[in-house]
C-alpha cells in the first residue's frame, strides 16, 4: 500500500480497524477528539458500532462488556478522562481482558491545558488505578509507529489478556505525517475466546468477574497476575538507540516525540563535535532498566528530558543506581521544548556549547 | 538536507491548507515531511499556523524554534516569525496585507501581493495560493508540476475552484521565479 | 408463593446467601424462569452489580459479568453492542442504580440499549448495613437519617420509573411488587414480557421491582411486607409506565 498522509489521531483510528477492532467507545476530549470522529465516519463501511458514551466512567465500562463478550474494542482519552476510567481499568486488569487504550496526554494536573505534555507517565507506568497490576505501556515517536503499536497492541493484549495502553501526546495527535497501514486483518483470523461470556451453551458458565471475598483466593489471583507481569517484562522490552556508538559524551533518556526534538539538537551537538546519543524506552513498561543500563556505561554524563517535571527520570534512576548522577530537564503544561532549549541544556551538562 | 516552512496567518486565509499541500506534494516526491498545525488556544483570536519539515532523512523535532522560511499572510505572524528566521532564511510576505518590513538584513525578504494575484486569477481566496506558488517559486522544495498536480486533486470536488487556484499558484511561482519583489 | 414444579434451568442449585424473607430471591427465580420460558438461557448473559445481588453470577446460571459499582447498564450496552445476538440484562439495587449509576441508566434507556434492566427497589442500601438511598422515603429512618429522611436535606425519593417514562424514546417501562402470590405472578408477567421485546430486538426494557429488606428495616419478614404495602406502594404506583407502542414517530408538529 501506498504511503498518505494523516493526522496521526486518524491514523490511529484507521490502524484500530486494520487490527480487527469493530468498536469504539467513548467520550469527546481534546487532543484526541479526531479519533472519535475519524471512527463515527469510517465505522459504517466496515460494519462497526461507533457508541458515544456519557462519560468516560461510563465508556471504559462499555469496554469491559465488549472485551467480556470476546471483541476487540477502542477507547481513546486525554488525561483528565483517563483519571476517570481509573476505576474501570482496574476491573478490566483484574478480569484479565484485553483492551487497547489511547492517552493522548495534555497538560495537568487538573483540568490544565490541552496542549501537548507527557505528565501522565506516572499514573500509566504506576498503576493507574487501584490494586496490584499493570498494564502494558507503549510510547509511539511518530504517526507510523503509533500505527505499528495500535495494531500490535491488539495482539498483544488478547495475547497476555491484559490492558495495553498506547501513550501518545498532542503533538503525536495533531501532526500529520506519511504512514503506510498494515493489512486489514480478517475477522475470522482473530485469536479464539472461550473464556468470553458468549452465551453458555454446552459449556460451564463463563463468568467475568474480579471479586474475591476469600482472601487467599484473592492473594493466588494476584500472584497469578505477577507471574504473567513477569512474562511479559521478559518478553516484550523495546526500546530504540540513536547514535549510541562508542563512547559518548551524553547520553540523553527521552521518550515519544520528546525523543525526536531530541535528536535533532544533538544532530547539531555532534556535527559541532560532540559526541551524543539517545536512548529512548518504547515500553514504558515494561521499562528497558538493563538495556539502559548497559547502554549509559559508556556515557560521561546522563541526561533525562522529558514534558514533566521528571518523571520517568525515576526509571532511570532505578536503572543507573543510587551513584550514577543523572541530569534533568523538563518543561511542562504545553511548553513543549525546543531544539534550541535542548542544546542548552545538552550544553549545561556537558560543559560543551554548540551553535545553531 | 532539511528545510522548516513556517506558514502563518489569520484563520481562514488558508495557511493551513497551504500547509498541506505543499505536505501532500513532498509526499508525492516521496519525500520525508511532516505537518504540525497550531492548535488550541493560539488559535483562539484569529492567527493560525502550520509548521512543514521537508528533507531527504527521517525527520526529527516537528516542532521547530528557526525555521529557515516563514511565509506570512498577516502583521502579528510577520512580527511573530522574521525574529525567529535562521540567518540566510527566507520570509515571503503578503504586501497587500502587510505595511511593514522585518528589519532583520541577513534574511531575504520577498514581497509579493498575493492578495491581488488572487483576485485577478478569479476568487481572493486563492491568495494562499499565490503565496505557495512564490515560496516555490524560489525554492523548489517540490516541483512546479507535482504542485499543481496536489492542487488539482484537493479540488476535485470543487472544480469550480481548480482554475482560479491554479491560477493564483501560477502568478506567484512566475513573479518568485523571475525574483520581482514588490518593494 | 406461586406454585411451580420443579428449579428453573436458569438458576443454579444453590443456596443464596440473602436474608430470611428477603425478596431478591424471589426476583431472581422470576428472572430465571421467564429466561427459560422463553428459551433464552443458551444466550443471555446477566450483569450483576454492587449491592447485595453482588453474588447473582452465583445464582443465574448463565454466562454473567460482575459490574462496578453503578456501571452495569454501561457493561450491558458493551456486551450488547458488540454482540447483538445476545440477551443481556441487568440486575441493580436502588442504590447502584439510581445514585451511583444515574447517569448510565438513563444514557443507557435515552440511547434505547435493547437491553433489559430489573431494579431492585428496596428503599435502602442493605450490603452496606442500611444507609439512606436515594429512594429512601420521607421520614424513613435509616443508619444515615437517624432522625428519618429530611427532605429540605436530602431530597424527596427518586421515581425511577416515572423518571425513564419522560425520555422520548421507545421503551418498555414497568414497576411490579412480589411480595404477595397475585402481585408475583403479575411481576412475572412484567418480567417475561421485557425479555420477550429484547428478544424481539423491540426497545430498551426496564421493571422496577418494589423489594423488602428485612435485615435493615429492622422488622420481621411478615413487619417488612405490611411496610411495603403501608409505605412504599402508595409513593411508588404500580402498573406499567410506557409500552413500546405509546412511541410516537417523531414528526415536525408534535416533536
Ligand atoms: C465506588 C464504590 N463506592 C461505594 C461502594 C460500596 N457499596 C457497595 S454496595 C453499596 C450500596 C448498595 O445498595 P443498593 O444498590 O441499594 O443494593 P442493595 O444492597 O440494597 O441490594 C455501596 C455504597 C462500592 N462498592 N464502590
Ligand atoms: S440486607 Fe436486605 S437486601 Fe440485602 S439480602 Fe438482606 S434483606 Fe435482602
Amino acid at each position: 500500500m501506498a504511503k498518505v498522509l494523516m493526522k496521526g489521531n486518524e491514523a490511529i483510528g484507521e490502524a484500530a480497524i486494520r487490527a480487527g477492532c469493530r468498536n469504539f467507545f467513548g467520550y469527546p476530549i481534546t487532543p484526541q477528539s479526531e479519533v472519535p470522529e475519524y471512527l463515527s465516519r469510517r465505522f459504517p463501511e466496515v460494519g462497526g458500532t461507533y457508541v458515544q458514551a456519557e462519560s468516560e466512567v461510563a465508556a471504559i465500562n462499555m469496554l469491559y462488556g465488549g472485551a467480556g463478550v470476546g471483541k476487540r474494542v477502542l477507547t481513546t482519552s486525554s488525561s483528565p478522562g483517563i483519571s476517570l476510567m481509573s476505576e474501570g481499568i482496574s476491573y478490566i486488569a483484574a478480569c484479565e481482558l484485553p483492551v487497547v487504550l489511547v492517552n493522548i496526554v495534555r497538560g495537568g494536573p487538573g483540568l490544565g491545558g490541552i496542549l501537548p505534555a507527557q505528565s501522565d507517565y506516572h499514573q500509566a507506568t504506576r498503576g493507574i488505578g487501584h490494586g496490584d497490576f499493570r498494564l502494558l505501556v507503549l510510547a509511539p515517536a511518530s504517526v507510523q509507529e503509533a500505527v505499528n503499536l495500535i495494531y500490535e497492541a491488539f495482539d498483544l493484549a488478547d495475547r497476555y489478556r491484559n490492558p495495553v495502553l498506547i501513550l501518545g501526546d498532542g503533538m503525536i495527535g495533531q501532526m500529520m505525517e506519511p504512514v503506510e497501514f498494515p493489512p486489514m486483518r480478517p475477522l475470522d483470523s482473530l485469536p479464539e475466546k472461550p473464556w468470553a461470556a458468549t452465551g453458555m451453551k454446552d459449556r460451564p458458565q463463563n463468568v467475568i468477574n474480579s471479586l474475591y471475598l476469600n482472601e487467599h483466593e484473592l492473594n493466588a489471583h494476584n500472584f497469578k497476575l505477577k507471574a504473567k507481569y513477569d512474562q511479559v517484562a521478559r518478553e516484550q522490552v523495546r526500546f530504540e538507540t540513536w547514535r549510541c556508538d562508542g563512547d559518548l559524551d551524553v547520553l540523553v533518556v527521552a521518550f515519544g516525540t520528546m525523543a525526536r526534538i531530541v535528536k535533532t539538537a544533538l544532530a547539531d551537538f555532534n556535527a559541532a563535535g560532540g559526541r551524543g546519543g539517545v536512548f529512548r524506552p518504547i515500553t514504558l513498561w515494561p521499562y528497558p532498566h538493563e538495556q539502559l543500563r548497559e547502554t549509559a556505561r559508556r556515557a560521561k554524563k546522563v541526561l533525562v528530558i522529558e514534558m514533566n517535571t521528571g518523571q520517568m527520570i525515576d526509571d532511570v534512576r532505578m536503572a543507573l543506581g543510587p551513584d550514577r548522577e543523572v541530569g534533568f530537564f523538563g518543561r511542562t503544561g504545553g511548553v513543549v521544548p525546543t531544539p534550541d532549549d535542548v542544546l542548552a541544556a545538552i550544553g549545561e551538562v556537558t560543559g560543551k556549547g554548540a551553535a545553531r | 538536507m532539511q528545510t522548516e516552512v513556517i506558514m502563518a496567518g489569520f484563520g481562514g486565509q488558508g495557511v493551513i491548507t497551504a500547509g498541506y499541500l505543499l505536505a501532500q506534494a513532498a509526499l508525492a516526491e516521496e519525500r520525508e515531511v511532516t505537518w504540525l498545525p497550531s492548535y488550541g488556544p493560539e488559535m483562539r483570536g484569529g492567527t493560525a499556523n502550520c509548521t512543514v519539515v521537508v528533507g531527504d532523512e527521517p525527520i526529527g523535532s516537528p516542532l521547530v524554534s528557526a525555521p529557515k522560511v516563514a511565509v506570512v499572510m498577516n502583521r502579528p505572524s510577520l512580527e511573530k516569525f522574521a525574529p525567529k528566521l535562521k540567518p540566510g532564511g527566507l520570509l515571503v510576505v503578503d504586501s497587500c496585507l502587510i505595511p511593514i518590513r522585518s528589519d532583520r538584513t541577513d534574511i531575504r525578504e520577498f514581497r509579493i501581493r498575493a492578495d491581488d494575484l488572487a483576485v485577478s486569477a478569479g476568487s481572493r481566496k486563492g491568495a494562499n495560493l499565490a503565496m505557495l506558488g512564490a515560496l516555490l517559486g524560489i525554492l523548489p522544495l517540490v516541483s512546479r508540476e507535482t504542485a499543481e498536480k496536489i492542487i488539482g486533486k484537493h479540488f476535485a470536488k470543487k472544480p469550480q475552484f481548480i482554475e482560479s487556484n491554479l491560477q493564483a499558484f501560477l502568478l506567484g511561482f512566475e513573479q518568485a521565479k523571475a525574483g520581482k519583489s514588490d518593494e | 408463593m406461586k406454585a411451580i414444579f420443579g428449579y428453573p434451568k436458569s438458576l443454579q442449585s444453590r443456596t443464596t446467601h440473602y436474608c430470611p424473607g428477603c425478596t431478591h430471591g424471589v426476583i431472581h427465580r422470576l428472572v430465571a424462569e421467564s429466561i427459560d420460558e422463553l428459551g433464552l438461557r443458551e444466550r443471555t448473559v446477566a450483569v450483576a452489580p454492587v449491592g447485595c445481588s453482588v453474588l447473582a453470577y452465583n445464582y443465574f446460571n448463565c454466562d454473567s459479568f460482575e459490574a462496578s459499582h453503578g456501571r452495569a447498564p454501561a457493561v450491558a450496552t458493551g456486551a450488547k453492542r458488540c454482540r447483538p445476538d445476545l440477551i443481556v440484562f441487568t440486575y441493580q439495587g436502588d442504590g447502584d442504580l439510581a445514585s451511583i449509576g444515574m447517569a448510565e441508566i438513563v444514557h443507557a434507556a435515552n440511547r434505547g440499549e435493547k437491553i433489559t434492566v430489573i431494579f431492585v427497589n428496596n428503599a435502602i442500601y442493605g450490603m452496606t448495613g442500611g444507609q439512606m438511598a436515594p429512594t429512601t422515603l420521607p421520614g424513613q429512618v435509616t443508619s444515615t437519617s437517624p432522625f428519618g429522611r429530611d427532605t429540605e436535606l436530602a431530597g424527596w425519593p427518586i421515581r425511577v420509573a416515572e423518571l425513564l417514562a419522560t425520555l422520548r424514546g421507545k421503551a418498555y417501562i414497568a414497576r411490579v411488587a412480589a411480595h404477595t402470590p397475585l402481585l408475583t405472578i403479575k411481576a412475572k408477567a412484567a418480567i417475561r414480557r421485557a425479555f420477550d421485546l429484547q428478544r424481539r430486538d423491540e426497545c430498551f426494557t426496564f421493571v422496577e421491582v418494589l423489594s423488602t429488606c428485612p435485615t435493615n428495616w429492622g422488622m420481621t419478614p411478615n413487619e417488612a411486607t405490611e411496610w411495603l404495602e403501608r409505605n412504599m406502594m402508595p409513593y411508588y404506583r404500580l402498573g406499567v409506565l410506557k409500552e413500546p407502542g405509546d412511541f410516537v414517530p417523531y414528526s415536525v408538529e408534535r416533536g
